[in-house]
């Protein structure tokens, strides 16, 4: 089932066209929006949220029409902007609670979930006190809290590891993994850093000059490539093993790039671990590693950008 | 998520009972507007925020009320039956009180959700800037009024209690909330619109402020010299010219009600007072929603 799905959807504004046709299917589960700045991300999520009307074409977001249901969507929906957007005279306690408020939940159960969320994003103490007070993690992390207050089915994300320091950067990518694994909440999250969607994702959209360049699932992106790189350890003389394994590979017919203790050799078909193995098993090396390298979402990115 | 991640969190333990859905009740837009005006309407008076917030307005509140006591005292006193300020005089003999506390809560109200980007998360939320005008303005409308009726109530009980005739009394005192409605919301969506302005909490204080005082003042002064110069029609026309003098002239049109100001209008220009004050508040609530209009798009 899809989340989102778009069908010919076009914005232009008087100079710039930000969106132009754009149809894609957003499918349960974590998808990376990946686009550089100014590629209509953010256009995309204002039609999503039904703030904006599209020139042409449709959009449909958990099957409702973004032209006409606009505040079903939305309250259906939770929102993450990129921007600081939280007030720094009130506690996150106040703040997400009025924000529970204002999505229609009554005032018991809003102070019920604003306590459950801002455990579940990893809140605690500091939460009755004034958020102007808080790290940049934590401000996200409130962020996060008022876009699941409400128990949406789906989450908009904008940049949500913006301005974090690495330790943050993990701990929010695994917090958004467990918006989905944990949650059940269909996440759409935005970024311009191509490994974070490689470990978070399960589905990428590529969007560039409001053009759809690729969407995929996040395995197809980093399936697995003929290359396997071995590495061996010296022979029993001493001598390094890596020129004798060198030869050997290369005997059998298969194309082998050396690079210092590593051998890139590539096999096209399902044999390559066996006839590998094989291969150094008779030399009496001893086998420190043998794996199928991935692709990198990077390197596929590269590419179409490459060809367009 | 595992116990472990709670490690070393400090002091009890905490039992992490998972997710939990929820499955109960959503209001919808009218629900959240209801919610919205009356969060605004305690952060008027900062019931529900910090305890610094509402030293202001309660300090403004109690001005507002502490001349009715007196007059009533004197009213006691003196034992007279007819009330020393007619009802509906008060809030203009009060005017400053009021204006400080338009001009010192209107930015409150809408100023920090411009301040601190809080806007598109409404707006990612059901309610429309329709709702979040209408809401904002009730909020500040209705605290207005509250701030002019209580002294009004304690002026109608002083009445009562020296036993002033019930039917003519009970009848002034109703014209008088009726015209508090009217001078709540005129005064509200000037504040409100001056505000929501700018995101600086203090540049709509000063703004507002100086409206208020400033056009006071200056029709104040030209009706003085008119009045002096004999040029009774034109003292009485400048009156428009002040949101407290405009309020003054048009709710002369209510019956029973009549301001003994420097320079009152004719009833024909009472109606016209009348009309510009409808229209203020229509045409301000108007601008209003465009100002709200372009920062939800």
């Amino acid at each position: 089932m899809s989340v989102i799905a778009t069908e010919e959807l076009t914005k232009r504004f008087p100079r710039v066209t930000a969106l132009d046709r754009l149809t894609v299917e957003v499918p349960t589960g974590v998808t990376g929006l990946v686009g550089a700045n100014g590629a209509g991300k953010s256009t995309l999520i204002k039609i999503l949220l039904g703030l904006a009307p599209a020139t042409e074409g449709r959009a449909q977001v958990l099957g409702m029409d973004v032209r006409t249901d606009g505040p079903a969507i939305r309250e259906r929906v939770g929102y993450m902007p990129e921007h600081d957007c939280l007030p720094a005279d009130v506690s996150a306690t106040e703040f997400v609670m009025h924000m529970a408020r204002m999505s229609g939940l009554p005032s018991t159960a809003a102070r019920e979930r604003t306590a459950d969320t801002l455990r579940h994003v990893g809140l605690y103490e500091e939460r009755y006190r004034p958020i102007g007070g808080y790290s940049t993690g934590m401000k996200q992390r409130v962020k996060l809290a008022q876009a699941l207050v409400h128990d949406p089915q789906l989450v908009l994300l904008d940049e949500p590891t913006n301005g974090l320091d690495p330790v943050g950067r993990d701990e929010m990518l695994d917090l958004i993994r467990r918006v989905h694994t944990d949650f059940g909440i269909s996440v759409l999250v935005t970024s311009h850093l191509l490994g974070e969607l490689e470990r978070t994702c399960d589905h990428v959209v590529v969007v560039d000059g409001g053009k759809l360049l690729r969407a995929q699932a996040t395995r197809e992106f980093t399936r697995t490539t003929g290359v396997f790189t071995v590495e061996v350890d010296a022979l029993a003389d001493g001598s390094d093993g890596t020129d004798e394994t060198h030869r050997a590979l290369a005997e059998l017919g298969l194309p082998v790039e050396r690079d210092g203790r590593l051998l890139h050799v590539t096999v096209d078909d399902e044999r390559g671990y066996d006839l590998i193995r094989d291969a150094v098993d008779g030399l009496g090396v001893g086998l420190v590693r043998l794996q199928q390298r991935r692709h990198r979402i990077a390197e596929v990115f590269t590419k179409e950008n490459a060809g367009v | 998520m595992s116990e472990s991640n709670f490690a070393g969190r400090g002091t009890g333990v905490i039992h992490d009972i998972g997710y939990r859905h929820y499955d109960g009740r959503r209001g919808g837009r009218p629900q959240i507007r209801r919610a919205l005006y009356v969060q605004s309407l305690r952060g008027v008076f900062g019931l529900g925020r910090a305890a610094r917030t509402k030293i202001l307005p309660f300090t403004l509140a109690s001005f507002m009320v502490l001349p009715a006591v007196i007059l009533v005292a004197v009213q006691m006193v003196m034992g007279s039956t007819t009330p020393v300020l007619p009802f509906a005089s008060y809030a203009i003999v009060v005017q400053a009180i009021p204006a400080l506390f338009l001009a010192a809560l209107a930015p409150q109200t809408v100023s920090r959700d411009l301040r601190f980007h809080t806007m598109p998360l409404y707006f990612s939320r059901p309610l429309t800037y329709k709702d979040y005008v209408a809401a904002k303005f009730a909020g500040m409308t209705s605290a207005l009024f509250i701030l002019f009726a209580v002294p009004i109530v304690v002026l109608y009980a002083g009445a009562l209690l020296a036993k002033a005739p019930f039917l003519s009394n009970t009848g002034d005192f109703l014209m008088a909330l009726v015209a508090a409605v009217f001078l709540s919301a005129l005064l509200s969506v000037i504040g409100l619109l001056i505000a929501s302005l700018t995101p600086r909490r203090g540049l709509g204080v000063a703004a507002i402020i100086t409206l208020m005082a400033g056009s006071f003042t200056v029709v104040s002064a030209v009706q003085g010299i008119t009045t002096g110069l004999d040029q009774q029609g034109v003292a009485a026309w400048a009156g428009l010219f002040s949101p407290m003098t405009l309020f003054a002239g048009a709710q002369d049109l209510l019956p029973g009600v009549r301001y003994e100001g420097v320079a009152e209008p004719s009833t024909a220009g009472q109606v016209v007072f009348a009309i510009v004050l409808l229209a203020l508040i229509a045409g301000g609530y108007a601008l209003l929603s465009l100002r709200y209009k372009k920062v939800s798009s």
